[in-house]
């Protein structure tokens, strides 16, 4: 039984939005927000593959205390590689420059974003900037790390402008994306759809847009200076010119701690859609995420200071980060506390989204606390530049952000495909990848304890048997990423044709056909039932158009 | 003028209007974060060496530092004025002062770089290098300078950019394309020029007066 | 329960005053944060059984979160992270504050070697030998880039930075030998500056500052490098005022400057007024003295450092009678303007 309020959907006679023009010109130079959104998964799971690789190489060089398979130097390229790759070429723009760009204007019953060609110069300046990283490796890339700190950057014979001027294209990537998503939120919101109608996706890429444009310029400028610094001997940063390296590290941090709350603020809007839509239920608060995402955009600012625990700062300043860093963990915690509530009294249906939701909520608290541990003063002066750190960072951002994006990945599937994928491996594909990242990263907060440095090529070797636990575990990680992919792409051109709403979702994008057709909507998407509200009947599975 | 027609994928005029705006604020924001780095490297820098950063204050060219804070605030009027007088349909006016703003605006970068060279002859150059350090020698002084040539560069890049969007919308202008319900494309040019005149007030005393 | 602790989450020997406290807190919030996990597990698992979809059933009540209710997630959450906040404030405070009576050593960092220079002349690569029991502080700087003093057993870190002196100090509580790792990046052999601290007893101790101490203690290098660089010309040791003040009885001491401002003539001020002296000149005097950075070497300015410290207790031998020095007033710098040709 449909009642009436449940959209129907026109016959397939419309062309999807893939479907309507098929050159390759048509794809490459589109500005439809859906086509760029596709444009950008791709080169973002390149570069998430290429970061991958580098990552597997590092821990197959960890299987022996002393050199394994690659040089010193070989092995701090690597690292810094990795770093730079996953940070600002993969993590950054996975979420809100694909999906966000695929879901944004859809979500608020829009047909385009505010600024659709400068949608598609902001791709394009993207690859641009990729490209010099990858010129920039092809020159022999670079050893600092992907904090760059001074006064070694500044005079590292190696590829730090051309790695810095691509970061530094791709930021300007960032900022654009941002400028047009504020202004698509604000300006092109269907009739009747108020700012607390919004869909909580769409409330998340907002947050993390307005910490995009703020926060990118300084690492602009930081970046800017570092070149000068190196290609000329400017010295700003540099103490043997009378610069000062620990201010570097003050606006270097300005920029990447807010840069994690781009990271993060996305992968919690996936996580509030996919709890909504599988328990079938209104969130717990709606009003709490709301406001803990602009939380977090806002106290995510005034952080900074905590990742400069033992560089020299003066206790007072190190005191009031240590603080305010206190602070910002509220917010994450008031919404795990609404994501779990939200299932109270619904009506869960498991599917492979949820599974990986599951995961993100283990991983992030789990990853989240050890933060509050590291901004714990006393604490971090142990744990400080060791594996601890790089456990903490991989579990909210590999744990958080890439099971969250895994999520998502599975979750709009059938949206954008049009296609269903199969369950069967989704789950098999769920359970390697969470094993395999618990395989690799919990051995490391063990090798943190212990003393183990970060971004060490040698080690001594009772640190061994931890770093062999951690490289299997990585191989197990790996394997479930590659049996994720062989299955989409299978599902892509053989999945089963999935519906509309093959979730019997209430959110907007589950209104329109699977794939949307060009102007998102054939008819006036109908936004008056709100995207939470299940508290009409769905229609069970086998009516599901 | 001809027919306000609006993008394809916006309502109405009055949205294509408001967004674009909303969207050139926004984008200032993010320029106003750029300078804010800068601003805060010279305020750790006159703490750490508050005697070289009066010294390197002193040896500023202040004639030349206050002859252009006059070009740019006067160019800021015209430019405001520029706009008053188009959203008035008073076209040949507009792109007349928008004209006086562009010459301003390049008055202003050319007395720059004639600022640049008095440096230069003084042996004052960025990183610290040039006889001018070598007589004096306090450790903040290369600090103070390479920072002035880092920020007014940035600015003078700025000035630069904005005189192409003014020079592009005058051409505009003067095709009939930006007017009346469109009169938005200048208000926002001039806006970032604005921004522009707006940063060189925070530096012009910090680099000339203080 | 703290052995435990330490042994199944893989926590070095504790071997200085530190490590107590923070193992302790480190374990009531990772005890906090695993039962968090394990709440969090159960509850979600709990829900998904009870709250499984059953057919038939295709709508769900709205259910709201209450003020009270997420007033006391969000207090309850921040007092614990206040406290936590609170205790590692603490620690971090003692940690930066060094006790009286503590041994001074001065450490450079370069790539890719630690070098320690003890007061009685003894020089270390790579080893520091201490003694337990007794406070000892550092003083450290770098000769190239960042670099970071890590002992894992002591609980401790500090950056190790170039043309500045940051200091560590900590109590040793066991004797024994304990790895020192270099932990912020510092080039290729990042991973091979490797070192050992070694806690001797307080008899081995004597023994070593016996064995190893230098023809000269590090005070009577400081007084050759003062001596090179032509300190004398304007700073005596008798405390006759001169173009500069005197270094009888000058560390430690309260001084006042120019600006009015009183600081404590430590080793970060008087290392500060040898590579940046115009930054903060003492009240009386004219700020004449000319930059050593550059000139000074990192283990020179910490070896006058270290005579300078030699003469807290009064004047050495007394030197000629200087003449009366007019110091003129702290007036307008009366250096010619720069070119203002337009």
């Amino acid at each position: 039984m449909t009642i009436a309020s449940e959209p129907s959907f026109l016959p397939a006679a419309q062309p999807s939005f893939a479907s309507s023009h098929t050159s390759i010109r048509s794809w490459l130079l589109s500005t439809d927000h859906k086509r760029i959104g596709v444009l950008y998964f791709f080169a973002t799971t390149l570069s998430l593959a290429l970061g991958g690789v580098f990552a597997l190489l590092l821990r197959i060089e960890h299987l022996t205390p002393g050199p394994t398979v690659m040089s010193a130097m070989t092995y701090n390229r690597l690292f810094t590689l990795h770093g730079v790759t996953m940070v600002w070429l993969f993590m950054i723009p996975s979420i809100p420059a694909t999906f966000g760009n695929f879901l944004l204007p859809i979500q608020i019953g829009a047909s385009e974003v505010a600024f659709p060609r400068l949608n598609l110069l902001s791709f394009w300046i993207y690859v641009l900037g990729a490209a010099f990283v990858l010129v920039a490796m092809w020159l022999g890339a670079l050893d600092t790390g992907w904090t760059f700190y001074t006064p070694y950057s500044v005079h590292s014979p190696s590829a730090v402008v051309p790695t810095l001027i691509g970061i530094f294209i791709v930021g300007w990537s960032t900022i654009l994306t941002g400028v047009n998503f504020i202004v698509t939120v604000h300006t092109m919101r269907a009739r009747g759809l108020g700012w607390m109608r919004m869909p909580l996706f769409t409330w998340a890429i907002y947050g993390t847009s307005i910490i995009q444009v703020l926060a990118t310029p300084v690492l602009g400028l930081s970046l800017l200076i570092v070149s000068l610094d190196h290609a000329f001997a400017w010295g700003l940063f540099d103490p043997a010119r009378g610069g000062d390296p620990v201010l570097y590290q003050h606006l270097f941090w300005f920029y990447s701690h807010p840069a994690v709350y781009i990271m993060i603020l996305p992968a919690m809007g996936v996580v509030s859609e996919v709890i909504s839509t599988f328990s079938h239920k209104n969130p717990y608060s709606y009003k709490a995420i709301v406001y803990s995402t602009l939380g977090i955009a806002f106290v995510g600012f005034l952080t900074w200071g905590h990742h400069m625990f033992v560089a020299g700062m003066s206790v007072f300043d190190a005191g009031a980060f240590g603080a305010l860093s206190m602070l910002v963990a509220i917010f994450s915690a008031v919404k795990v506390f609404t994501w779990v509530s939200t299932l109270r009294r619904g009506s869960i249906v498991l599917a492979t989204p949820l599974w990986y939701v599951f995961g993100f909520l283990i991983l992030f608290m789990f990853g989240g606390m050890t933060g509050v541990a590291v901004a714990t003063m006393s604490l971090d002066v142990h744990w400080h530049d060791t594996y601890f750190v790089v456990a903490h960072f991989h579990f909210v951002m590999v744990g958080g952000t890439l099971t969250a994006w895994l999520a998502a990945l599975h979750y709009w599937f059938p949206k954008v495909t049009g296609r269903m994928y199969s369950e069967r491996w989704g789950l098999l594909g769920f359970a390697l990848v969470f094993s395999g990242f618990f395989g690799t990263f919990v051995p490391q907060f063990l090798l943190g304890n212990a003393g183990m440095p970060r971004r060490y090529y040698e080690y001594p070797a009772r640190f061994q048997l931890l770093h062999v636990a951690s490289t299997l575990g990585s191989w197990v990680l790996a394997a479930g990423m590659l049996l994720t992919l062989a299955y989409l792409l299978h599902a892509l051109c053989f999945g089963r044709r999935a519906g509309g709403n093959p979730w019997a979702s209430r959110c907007f994008e589950w209104r329109t056909s699977s794939p949307p057709p060009e102007k998102n909507f054939t008819a006036q998407p109908e936004l008056g039932l709100d995207a939470y509200d299940y508290t009409t009947a769905w229609p069970a599975p086998e009516e599901r158009a | 003028m001809n027919g306000a027609r609006h993008a394809a994928h916006f309502e109405s005029l009055a949205q294509q209007d408001h967004a674009t705006r909303l969207g050139m604020w926004v984008f200032l924001g993010s320029e106003l974060l750029l300078f804010a780095g800068l601003f805060a490297l010279y305020a750790a820098g006159r703490i750490a060496h508050p005697a070289a950063f009066h010294e390197g204050v002193a040896h500023a060219e202040k004639s030349i530092g206050s002859l252009n804070t006059a070009v740019l605030l006067t160019s800021s009027t015209t430019v405001a004025l520029a706009v008053e007088s188009l959203r008035r349909d008073r076209r040949a006016l507009s792109i007349a002062l928008l004209a006086v703003t562009i010459a301003l605006g390049a008055t202003f970068f050319g007395l720059k770089l004639t600022e640049y060279g008095a440096h230069f002859r003084a042996g004052i150059y960025p990183g610290g290098a040039g006889n001018f350090f070598t007589s004096h020698a306090a450790p903040g002084l290369p600090l103070f300078w390479t920072l002035y040539f880092v920020t007014t560069g940035l600015h003078a890049a700025h000035v630069c950019v904005g005189l192409g969007v003014l020079g592009l919308t005058a051409q505009a202008v003067a095709r009939g394309k930006i007017g009346g319900e469109r009169a938005y494309v200048l208000e926002n040019a001039a806006l970032y020029w604005h921004l522009v005149d707006l940063i060189w007030i925070f530096l012009w005393p910090l680099y000339y007066l203080a | 329960m703290l052995r435990w602790f330490r042994t199944l989450f893989r926590l070095p020997p504790a071997a200085s005053s530190f490590a107590d406290g923070v193992d302790t807190l480190h374990l009531f919030l990772i005890g906090s944060t695993l039962l968090g996990v394990l709440v969090l597990s159960l509850l979600t698992t709990y829900f998904v059984l009870r709250y499984r979809e059953r057919a038939g059933l295709r709508s769900t009540p709205v259910v709201q979160a209450t003020g009270t209710g997420e007033l006391i997630i969000v207090l309850g959450t921040l007092s614990l992270f206040v406290l936590w906040w609170v205790i590692g404030y603490r620690q971090y405070l003692n940690m930066r504050r060094r006790p009286a009576g503590a041994i001074t050593v001065y450490v450079v960092a370069k790539q890719w070697m630690w070098k320690f220079s003890h007061e009685n002349g003894a020089l270390e690569n790579n080893v520091l030998t201490i003694p337990v029991g007794r406070p000892v502080e550092l003083l450290m700087s770098s000769r190239d880039v960042i670099h970071s003093f890590f002992v894992p057993a002591m609980r401790v870190k500090q950056d190790v930075l170039p043309g500045r002196l940051t200091t560590l100090w900590f109590t040793p509580t066991a004797p024994g030998r304990y790895p020192l790792f270099c932990a912020e990046y510092c080039g290729v052999s990042h991973s091979a500056m490797l070192g050992e601290v070694h806690v001797l007893g307080a008899d081995e101790y004597q023994r070593f500052l016996a064995d190893s101490s230098g023809a000269h203690s590090l005070a009577e290098v400081g007084r050759e490098a003062a001596l090179k660089h032509a300190c004398f010309s304007c700073h005596t040791v008798d405390g006759q005022r001169h173009i500069g003040p005197s270094w009888s009885r000058l560390y430690g001491s309260q001084v006042t400057l120019s600006n009015g401002e009183q600081v404590t003539a430590d080793a970060a001020y008087l290392t500060e007024s040898m590579m940046d002296p115009a930054a903060r000149v003492v009240a009386g005097y004219a700020p004449v003295m000319p930059t050593y950075f550059g000139s000074l070497d990192s283990s020179e300015a910490a070896a006058i450092v270290a005579y300078i410290r030699s003469l807290e207790e009064g004047p050495s031998a007394p030197s000629v009678r200087l003449p009366e020095v007019i110091v003129p007033p702290p007036a307008v710098s009366s250096e010619p303007k720069g070119d203002l040709r337009p």
